[in-house]
């Protein structure tokens, strides 16, 4: 497949072949874009674009696409506007799509998102009309023929980049491959993963999908704290945290200073991830890096510094 | 079948306050069959309504019948209506079809329902369980995914599935305790050697077939 022209500094990296690293910035249940907006700051220069989520777990917060266009115009950093399918239709998607390309959002990552029912407002009613692969054709027909999902010529069409998710720790792992394969077809052009712990899964996961010509960023999250790691852990299904890493971070939990202990826990990420991405350059085809440093974003350039880059 | 399951009996008195002379009027359909609706049971809930009654000095009269199949109105009306004399309302133990086809034969009748209703499934007697298989949408996928259906066992209705809240086969909606019916068939098509069914990317589905109100002209 000839690469498509690109349209955003993601696209333009990634096509390059340069090994790019994106952020992510969470917006919550918040009535301004303060934080979003100054955790953006923090990230330029370091990552070539940052993803907004968009209600993650399903919790009631702010949108993706509000704070993607603040973070361009205020804090001059890319955006990778996450869409779910979870709340609105295909109308819906469709009026946002336009409304971002106007807002001169380009990069959309298409998720068909967490069911309601695990979010704080479970009597919510799901949506799902679309899915990330219709709404990755959808995004598909927008740019490349410049028409809505029934053929109906838009005025004006925007341009948008495509991303998908994929999860490297979905066991059985066949048919996750299987459905990358699908949504490779409809024309996704990037894939960010979900996040791995452990370089040798990330290893064998980039081996396993080989043969998909789509460019995949491996994701990462910094273990802010023993507790974050123990409820994840516990509670976030399929997540597995290695055992040297869980010791590590219950030592280091008990140091009594909480300023030292913060520091020190940092120290420990940046080593950790520092050495991850070096072994994941070196020996993985991953064309970069999603780090997941939610409200720890001064992290990002110290891992990426450790790893020798 | 359609799945039934009778109120909770507080919820039914207090709909039927103020309300003298009841006919229960059970259905020995798909209701009478998983024993929720059946004749039997009408005699139950009028037993209860009775006893009620006499504790409570609430005064009135509480029958109960039954008709074979309450979604047909001419079964509703030839088993009904010599049964009405004196009667101000109905409580049908029927799927929410039975209580509208009543007022749609007796339109001068109080009705009210006694059960709330959960779809299209069958039964599994050793586990005492009803499942919910098919939701009716009109446009049926089952030839293209080994039979399961996405439309109704995926939670989120997908048609491109599993979504990422897959684990193990099992479902993120319901703690992982029901199968991802994606999962399902992934595996019935792998044994069928069709993952080509599987890997297959489907439009988003023409929701105009399952409008309602459907009507089919027999």
């Amino acid at each position: 497949m000839a690469k498509r022209e690109a349209y955003s500094k993601l696209m333009e990296e990634i096509n390059a072949g340069k090994f790019v690293y994106t952020g992510e910035l969470e917006p919550e249940k918040i009535g301004d874009m303060e934080e979003v907006i100054e955790g953006a700051k923090k990230l330029v220069g370091h990552v070539v674009a940052a993803n907004v989520t968009d209600i993650p777990q399903s919790f009631a917060y702010m949108n993706s696409l509000g704070p993607s266009y603040m973070i361009q115009e205020k804090a001059g950093l890319e955006a990778v506007c996450q869409m779910t399918c979870r709340d609105r239709n295909r109308l819906a998607m469709f009026a946002d799509l336009l409304a971002a390309g106007a807002l001169g959002i380009v990069n959309i990552l298409a998720l068909t998102g967490d069911h309601p029912s695990l979010g704080d407002q479970p009597e919510a009613k799901p949506v799902f009309d679309l899915d990330s692969a219709s709404l990755t054709a959808l995004i598909r027909k927008i740019t490349d023929e410049g028409v809505d999902l029934n053929g109906h010529e838009i005025h004006n069409p925007p341009k948008f980049h495509v991303g998908v998710a994929i999860n490297p720790g979905a066991v059985p792992l066949d048919p996750e491959i299987l459905k990358l394969e699908r949504k490779e077809a409809v024309g996704a052009e990037f894939a960010q993963t979900q996040v791995v712990f452990e370089i040798e899964k990330a290893k064998e996961f980039m081996n396993a999908i080989k043969h998909v010509k789509v460019p995949t960023l491996v994701g990462i999250f910094p273990l802010k704290s023993f507790k974050i790691a123990d409820w994840m852990e516990k509670f976030v299904p399929g997540v597995k945290i290695p055992e040297p890493m869980m010791t590590r971070l219950r030592e280091l939990n008990g140091i009594e200073d909480k300023g030292m202990r913060k520091e020190k826990i940092a120290e420990y990420n940046v080593e950790y991830y520092g050495e991850f991405l070096r072994e994941l350059r070196k020996t993985t085809n991953a064309a970069g890096c999603h780090i997941m440093a939610v409200k720890w974003e001064e992290l990002i350039p110290l891992i990426i510094k450790a790893s020798g880059s | 079948m359609i799945i039934p399951k009778q109120m909770p009996v507080e919820k039914i008195l207090k709909t039927i306050e103020g309300v003298e002379n009841l006919l229960i009027v059970g259905c020995d359909g798909c209701s009478g069959i998983y024993q929720v609706g059946g004749e039997k049971q009408a005699e139950m809930l009028a037993k209860l309504i009775k006893m009620h009654r006499q504790l409570n000095n609430v005064p009135g009269e509480v029958r109960h019948t039954l008709v074979l199949r309450q979604c047909d109105r001419q079964l509703v009306a030839t088993t009904l209506r010599p049964q009405i004399e004196g009667i101000e309302a109905m409580i049908s133990l029927a799927c929410g079809v039975g209580p509208q086809t009543l007022i749609d034969v007796f339109p001068e009748m109080k009705v009210f329902t006694a059960v709330d209703t959960y779809g299209m499934g069958g039964k599994d007697r050793e586990l005492g369980h009803f499942f919910e298989y098919c939701s009716g949408c009109g446009d049926c996928l089952l030839n293209e995914t080994g039979g399961i259906c996405p439309m109704t066992r995926c939670p989120k209705a997908l048609v491109n599935g599993p979504c990422g809240g897959m684990l193990e086969g099992k479902c993120e909606v319901g703690d992982y305790k029901n199968d991802c019916a994606w999962y399902l068939i992934y595996e019935r098509l792998k044994q069928l050697g069709r993952l080509d069914l599987y890997k297959k990317y489907r439009e988003p589905r023409d929701w105009r077939v399952a409008q309602s109100p459907r009507k089919l002209e027999i």
